[in-house]
């Protein structure tokens, strides 16, 4: 670490690190500087000079405060720390000078632009611009670019940050934007008009600082002052995104990523963001009973009590907890099946992660540690479509000189990776090779979800503990964001999914839709969306979706967190917790919470780890006894990014997405 | 204490004099023009900037004004104003509810004021009583009309009041 230096800002003298910017010290002595292309999570190009800053005996000119580190900076002649001004009228007047060019061919159409309200240059404009113009020529226009289904572009508006070029080339890895020409012709294009091609697209809407880059599923519906915000969780991915939901009434307008440097920075992917559309569509939103082999409109009286009988009559009942549930209603349902004698199980995609070993089926490693790492092992996983957040920072990573190696199936993960191979007889080489490697301690092993699916998932799990137990850890990969919360609360049986489902009777279905339940059993399905569980059940309970009720998640590294309510479940249907809770009265045994607040302090009390919000509990790193590996591949666990859950398949943009990715890609002739 | 005699008081007192200023007075009026207005069959006059019944305006080429910047939803102090909009077939901002609630309404004008492109605009009728308050919830169709309807006095009006601004 190097020493610190003194720098006055405004007659505030502060210390700073000298890889500071100007911009940076300002920030942390409390002055804001207004920019439009800088931006703390991309590269510096100081291209648009709004954060001009006065160095008081430095060059007479004013200095782009975002492109000047403080080092530079050279001390007074009396040997008295270097001063910069941030309100002179030398800044004043330059600020106001680049305002004034910026706004000459900026069209003055923030009526109908959809930033408006929360555009940079308005509120920047506020600022430093003036009443009226100068300019008396003609304005420019720029055509507009096809971008895709997401994107929509009015390039007359750009000011040319390029900040959605860095962002595509240096965090999404898709180099397919960039800008030509210069001067007045300056342009952002996509390589020869090509559509984006990456799962991260849509944060450029947000890195806009202008209505350049807007939203077009959000397209001219909303305004932002008249959106009800709500800060909450993502359950598209495990990763448990922190997203900010914007709500008109009672309908779901938006989603924006929040910013949480231990989890997403602050972006968000495509999913995440776009998904909204699919809360509105093929909703539950009455109770179902099946009466002569059809599902019939009932009240939730006859529902509760027709789950009610079927769950006393059974002799052997199980209890499945699919992708999207949060932690209480799990609980509340693990409750109920102790009162009836049933098993429980979250597994549902067959994954042999170990119960009870939490350093085994979350690892021991942070996401945030993927940036300390200088090699990263991939198991089994394909984080652009697992995590496409979490596969940008392994590029960042990777851009950092981290070495990735992969075993698995082949895909472009948007940055150079060694593939080791494709199955199990690859992995054991591989942990041969790291053993002796000399920079065995700063290997950090992600395992994804398909390499566990096999019978021997706890042989694998075994062997990357034991080449993570020399490196910096091991991350378990989750693809559900139920998953790490089922695991925490104990909702697993001993066998995993085909034993919970062995002869049961009764089959409590809480909104797991990816897998098909034998004939036979009765089936209750609790869920929002009427999906293939929906299809297959005798009695359906409507329940919430991940943003109309509160509820925790647990995320793939194991951080809790809490998700908010930010609308009202439609129709009938209720939190799941809720249902749970009345069924459980219906059967004449209620539970014993009759709030959210008494049931979270349930939990708390026997399962103290999903409790402590935000906070990652230190586990103790229990190896799994080695086992024998089988033979084989591991295979991929998502087929279609866009279409891996009840909400994203009622989608109508996820399913025009899904559509186009399937396409084959277009490519240019040599 | 007596009152000390006035020989023009009494004089007044004896041709009485209060009656007949009285009367003089009543005769001025009943010959001067008259202050009221036979209410129904005569108005009196209104300024260019009366704020009466709203109306949404159209381009003379027919094309509805309104582009659904919402900044009059958000400045209706009463909140009388809701506005819902998409993208129209033609990729143009457009508004598909424009609901003005009439008795929410307290005729501000601000709505007016905030319209980038003079589309909603309180034009000169006052009289718009209806027998039930149902028909005071003006939706789009109902404002259009009224904007057709009246167009040529407020185009008037706004001309008028230009210079002013």
């Amino acid at each position: 670490m190097t020493e610190l230096r003194k720098v006055v800002i405004d007659d505030l003298e502060i210390e700073v690190e000298p890889e500071f910017t100007l911009l940076q010290a300002c920030e942390q002595a409390g002055v804001e500087i207004p920019r439009f292309c800088y931006h703390e999570r991309l590269s510096i190009a100081g291209n648009c000079r709004m954060c001009l800053v006065e160095v008081v005996g430095g060059p007479p000119k004013p200095t782009a405060s975002c492109a000047f580190q403080v080092k530079d900076l050279r001390p007074g002649r009396d040997g008295s720390p270097p001063r910069v001004s941030t309100n002179s009228p030398m800044v004043r007047k330059a600020r106001e000078g680049v305002m004034e060019f910026l706004l000459i061919n900026h069209p003055l159409d923030c009526p109908i632009c959809d930033q408006g309200g929360e555009c940079d240059l308005q509120d920047q404009a506020m600022a430093y611009g003036v009443d009226f113009s100068r300019y008396r020529e003609p304005k420019r226009a720029v055509e507009d670019l096809d971008l895709g289904p997401l994107v929509e572009t009015h390039m007359t508006r750009c000011i040319s940050c390029t900040r959605c070029v860095r962002f595509t080339t240096e965090v999404a890895g898709v180099e397919q934007m960039g800008q030509t020409g210069r001067g007045e012709d300056a342009e952002i294009t996509s390589y020869l008009n090509s559509t984006l091609d990456s799962n991260l697209q849509g944060n450029i809407i947000d890195l806009c600082p202008v209505g350049a880059l807007t939203s077009k599923p959000y397209a001219f519906t909303a305004r932002p002052w008249e959106l009800r915000k709500t800060e909450t969780i993502d359950a598209m991915d495990a990763l448990g995104s922190n997203i900010r939901v914007d709500a008109k009434g009672s309908s779901i307008m938006r989603i924006l990523p929040r910013n949480h440097d231990g989890v997403n920075e602050e972006w968000i992917s495509d999913k995440t963001r776009f998904v909204w559309d699919g809360l509105r569509s093929r909703r539950l939103d009455r109770p179902y009973v099946r009466k002569g082999g059809k599902l019939q409109a009932a009240t939730w009286d006859d529902a509760l009590g027709a789950a009610a009988k079927a769950l006393a009559r059974g002799n052997s009942a199980a209890a499945i907890a699919g992708d999207l549930a949060p932690v209480e209603a799990m609980y509340a349902l693990k409750r109920l099946m102790e009162g009836c004698g049933g098993k429980v199980e979250c597994r549902v995609d067959g994954a042999r992660l170990p119960a009870g070993n939490r350093s085994a089926y979350v690892g021991n490693a942070r996401i945030e540690d993927v940036g300390r790492a200088g090699r990263i092992v991939l198991v089994g996983c394909n984080p652009r479509v697992e995590a496409p957040v979490f596969n940008a920072r392994i590029r960042a990573a990777w851009l950092a000189g981290a070495e990735i190696v992969a075993v698995g199936q082949t895909a472009d993960l948007t940055y150079e990776c060694r593939h080791a191979g494709t199955g199990r007889d690859s992995l054991t080489a591989l942990a041969q090779e790291t053993f002796e490697r000399p920079d065995a301690d700063r290997t950090m092993v992600v395992v994804g979800q398909g390499a566990l699916r096999g019978a021997d998932g706890e042989a694998v799990l075994s062997l990357a503990m034991r080449i993570a137990g020399q490196g910096l850890g091991m991350l378990v990969l989750h693809s559900a964001a139920s998953r790490v919360g089922g695991m925490d609360i104990g909702f697993n049986c001993d066998g995993g999914i085909d034993a919970a489902l062995e002869g049961a009777d009764t089959v409590y279905n809480l909104g797991a839709d990816e897998l098909d339940i034998p004939e036979g059993p009765f089936v209750i399905y609790q869920g929002s969306h009427g999906d293939r569980g929906a299809k297959r059940a005798d009695v359906i309970l409507p329940g919430a979706a991940y943003t109309e009720e509160h509820g925790t998640f647990v995320n793939t590294e194991g951080r809790p967190q809490l998700a908010a309510q930010a609308a009202f479940p439609p129709g009938e249907s209720k939190s799941n917790w809720a249902i749970v809770r009345a069924l459980s009265s219906a059967m004449g045994n209620p539970l014993p919470f009759n709030t959210i607040g008494q049931l979270q302090r349930e939990i708390a009390e026997h399962h103290p780890v999903v409790a402590s919000l935000d906070e990652i509990a230190d586990c103790e790193w229990r190896p799994l006894p080695e086992g024998k590996l089988l033979k084989g591949e591991f295979p991929p666990i998502i087929e279609n990014f866009y279409q891996t859950n009840p909400i994203a398949r009622a989608s109508a943009i996820m399913a025009e997405l899904a559509a186009s990715s399937d396409r084959p890609k277009q490519v240019a002739a040599e | 204490m007596a009152s000390k005699f006035s020989a023009s008081r009494a004089a007044k007192y004896l041709v009485f004099w209060d009656f007949l200023s009285g009367f003089r007075l009543g005769l001025k009026y009943f010959f001067a023009p008259k202050a009221t207005v036979n209410y129904p069959h005569e108005k009196g006059p209104l300024s260019p900037r009366f704020r009466g019944e709203h109306a949404l305006r159209r381009y003379p080429n027919g094309e509805e004004r309104c582009i659904a910047c919402k900044l009059c939803e958000a400045i209706c102090p009463a909140q009388a104003i809701t506005i819902d909009a998409e993208p129209r077939e033609d990729g143009s901002r457009r508004t598909t509810r424009y609901d003005i609630d009439m008795t929410k309404c307290i005729y501000c004008g601000f709505c007016q004021e905030a319209c980038p492109v003079d589309a909603i605009v309180q034009g000169p009728n006052f009289e718009f009583a209806t027998e039930t308050r149902e028909e005071l919830f003006y939706d789009k169709d109902k404002l259009l009309e009224n904007g057709d309807r009246w167009e040529a006095e407020i185009a008037r009006n706004i001309e008028i009041d230009a210079p002013y601004r």
